[in-house]
């Protein structure tokens, strides 16, 4: 229904176009001269005036319609659902609906029968009521934007404001889901600090909420406050991302030197695209890579030489996962150090400095602020992390920082604490919102610290 | 037919007796010396085959129209095309009796002893003291801080930029206005005590205020250095320049005393370019 509707206006909206230019040309005596504006923006102006208020009215409907018709049918027949509990109220409204206006029905009863009627008959009211006030806007519109189609009219003006709204709109949307990510974020994390003191869970160092309950189904609700410490998780993250940088940092930038001063232009233009299709490769891609290749290697390796290496460990997902950030790392190191003017490099060259001594003296030293975002980036990149470190790295929340151990990341625990059944009131769950917000506030405070190097340093060359 | 003679035997006896400065016709010592110089950009010819010689202790000024190759010969004298990967260069440039060419002579240094000024002032994004310390350092030329701030000061003090920076050597070069950056960038080069220095149109982005200390600055230098220097403006290369060499489609057109080439010139084409009939 709603897809027809819209179609019809898309329609007008390109008919009152046309009209609108033309109108534009006929009022004007086609003397393009005369007119304030080019013929098309009388058009976008009619065409904005006819369309756009009742495509506003019908995506309004849309979402206010379902609700407002559910609240009627109670009020309506408050005596068939009094007394039913939310759930059982949720699958009597569905099935009701389903008989009115189509659908699969569970099971009908008397009741439900009823509420359908009453469904129906509001929901042609409504759809007379939509049609009724779509086709008034549309004809309001396309009357009022053909009486003041005029050549003195500053349709351009017009049209530009719409646009520009639009455009605003559109980001709005991207800031507000993100506003919206966070506050779902810290008011789950609330009602899980409810429960759980916020020390015990910043400070704690002893984490498995897999046995938040002592013994099943005892005292519900009591969680355990001792077994929510985050350190082992936070010990775990940074242990991996230090040895992913460890690898990236070194390759990745010493790759972006090579391809921005050393390489030849066809070696440049092969070897780039090549390394960014490491970014390409699908993060599961990597993650059986490190579980099924590198740390049985790393096991073995590590077997010959005597030492006891568990067959999950920090040291393969960290390994890989320092192969999977190198194309941020050399990428934007690349880009910052191509940006580095080329008289710096023949001034210093002019000096009698070999190539080596002008990266390192010059061009390294000026594309520092760059480089140090980039890593920072990469960080953010293997900190947030899963894939690879939940096949790679074990559950095992061990306190430890040894790489050849399994340990666990945020990351992974969210994914253990959410996968299956769960409800979403136990401590269990929620605390999976807590390791959420605290990842979320460590990859924020990474990307602000980076934009202030940046600004920090920025324009040092001109 | 004498004077060719003479030039013969000359050359003869500088192959053989290789220790001996070159000299000119005048008596005159040649610090460089170009010979039948081809510049080739991928498969275009930029220079077809170019004979100039620079005077020791004098300044040499290269012009003509934009693309006539002063640029590129400039650039040849100190290699700085080998960092064009498409650039290919034939005949000899020998400085004093090296050839700068020769696969053996190493680069670092020709270009420790042939310095140069680029057209836009580059000062590294470093500080002032930085800024020129950077060539003694990588060649190791101060032995201790000491000796490294009296090679800083003294350079500074010959570019004429002393006076005016001597209060804030920490801070940025970059902060410098355009005539002092550039002043900085003749202390840089400097520093690395070069026998010849070359400047790419240095004062091409400076107000004439800043223009005219520079030019100022190129006079007392020759005293100890030979200078080359391109030039778009001719009342430029007629107040700094004792030689004059006129390059027109990749060819020296002609080259002689910048009075003669300015008041009295053998080619029409020095002539039609002088007067501003093309160019």
């Amino acid at each position: 229904m709603f897809w027809t509707y819209a179609a019809l206006l898309l329609l007008v909206f390109v008919t009152a176009n046309v009209y609108g230019r033309f109108r534009a040309m006929q009022v004007a005596g086609n003397q393009l001269s005369a007119l304030h504006s080019r013929p098309g923006y009388y058009g976008g102006y009619l065409a904005i005036l006819a369309a756009l208020p009742a495509f506003t009215l019908l995506i309004a409907w849309e979402i206010v319609e379902p609700r407002l018709l559910d609240t009627m049918v109670i009020s309506a027949k408050a005596e068939i659902v009094a007394g039913l509990s939310k759930a059982e109220l949720q699958a009597f409204l569905r099935d009701a609906r389903a008989i009115a206006f189509g659908g699969i029905v569970a099971f009908s009863d008397a009741g439900k029968e009823q509420a359908a009627e009453v469904f129906s008959s509001l929901g042609q009211t409504s759809l007379f009521l939509k049609t009724t006030l779509i086709l008034a806007l549309v004809a309001g519109g396309m009357w009022y934007g053909n009486r003041t189609i005029a050549p003195a009219m500053r349709a351009r003006h017009f049209v530009e404001r719409t646009v520009m709204a639009l455009l605003i709109l559109c980001s709005a949307v991207a800031i507000f889901t993100t506003i919206g990510i966070v506050l779902s974020l810290v008011f789950e994390s609330l009602m899980f600090f409810r429960q759980i003191p916020v020390l015990d869970f910043v400070l704690g160092t002893h984490w498995s909420p897999q046995s938040a309950f002592e013994g099943a189904g005892a005292e519900q609700g009591e969680a355990n406050t001792e077994i929510f410490g985050a350190i082992p998780l936070l010990v775990g993250t940074m242990l991996i991302t230090a040895i992913a940088i460890l690898v990236a940092a070194p390759v990745g930038l010493l790759s972006a030197i090579y391809l921005s001063d050393y390489a030849s232009t066809p070696v440049r233009a092969i070897a780039k695209p090549v390394l960014e299709i490491l970014a390409g490769i699908p993060t599961v891609v990597y993650g059986f890579f490190a579980a099924l290749t590198v740390a049985p290697f790393i096991r073995g390796w590590g077997e010959s030489l005597g030492l006891s290496v568990s067959s999950e460990s920090a040291l393969a997902a960290g390994l890989v996962m320092g192969i999977m950030i190198i194309p941020f790392v050399s990428s934007l190191s690349d880009d910052v150090i191509n940006a580095v003017p080329q008289s710096l490099r023949d001034g210093s060259a002019g000096l009698g400095a070999t190539r080596s001594e002008t990266i390192r003296r010059v061009v390294l030293p000026a594309a520092l602020p760059g480089i140090v975002s980039a890593l920072i980036l990469a960080i953010s990149r293997a900190i947030g992390e899963t894939m690879i470190v939940v096949m790679a790295a074990g559950l095992a929340a061990n306190m430890t920082v040894n790489p050849l151990e399994a340990v666990t990341t945020v990351t992974v625990q969210i994914v253990t604490l959410l996968v299956g059944d769960q409800e979403f009131d136990s401590a269990k769950t929620l605390a999976a919102f807590a390791l959420g917000l605290l990842l979320f506030c460590i990859t924020l405070a990474l990307n602000i610290f980076a934009l202030r190097v940046v600004k920090k340093y920025r324009e040092q060359y001109d | 037919m004498a004077l060719e003679m003479t030039t013969d035997t000359e050359s003869a006896m500088n192959t053989m007796i290789s220790a001996r400065p070159a000299v000119s016709a005048e008596g005159e010592t040649l610090k460089m010396r170009g010979r039948n110089v081809k510049v080739f950009y991928g498969d275009k010819q930029a220079l077809h085959g170019v004979d100039l010689d620079i005077r020791k202790n004098q300044v040499t000024s290269l012009i003509g129209p934009s693309g006539c190759g002063k640029s590129t010969f400039l650039r040849c004298l100190n290699r700085m095309n080998d960092t064009i990967d498409i650039c290919r260069v034939q005949g000899d440039i020998l400085l004093d009796n090296d050839d700068v060419y020769d696969p053996h002579i190493d680069v670092v240094e020709l270009r420790a002893r042939v310095g140069m000024v680029f057209q836009k002032p580059n000062p590294f994004p470093k500080s002032i003291f930085e800024n020129v310390a950077y060539g003694p350092r990588i060649h190791g030329l101060a032995q201790g801080k000491a000796d490294l701030e009296n090679i800083v000061a003294s350079s500074l003090q010959r570019a004429g930029l002393f006076e005016e920076v001597k209060d804030r050597l920490d801070e940025p070069g970059t902060g410098l206005s355009g005539g002092q950056q550039q002043r900085l960038c003749i202390a840089r080069a400097i520093a690395v005590s070069p026998e010849v220095i070359l400047m790419d149109e240095p004062c091409s982005a400076l107000d004439p205020i800043a223009t005219a200390r520079v030019e100022e600055l190129m006079d007392e230098l020759r005293q100890n250095y030979t200078i080359v220097i391109v030039t778009h403006s001719m009342q430029q290369a007629a107040r700094v320049s004792q030689r004059t060499a006129f390059f027109h489609l990749g060819n020296l057109v002609e080259e002689g005393l910048t009075n003669d080439i300015f008041t009295n010139p053998n080619d029409q084409r020095t002539q039609d370019y002088i007067t501003g009939r093309f160019g």
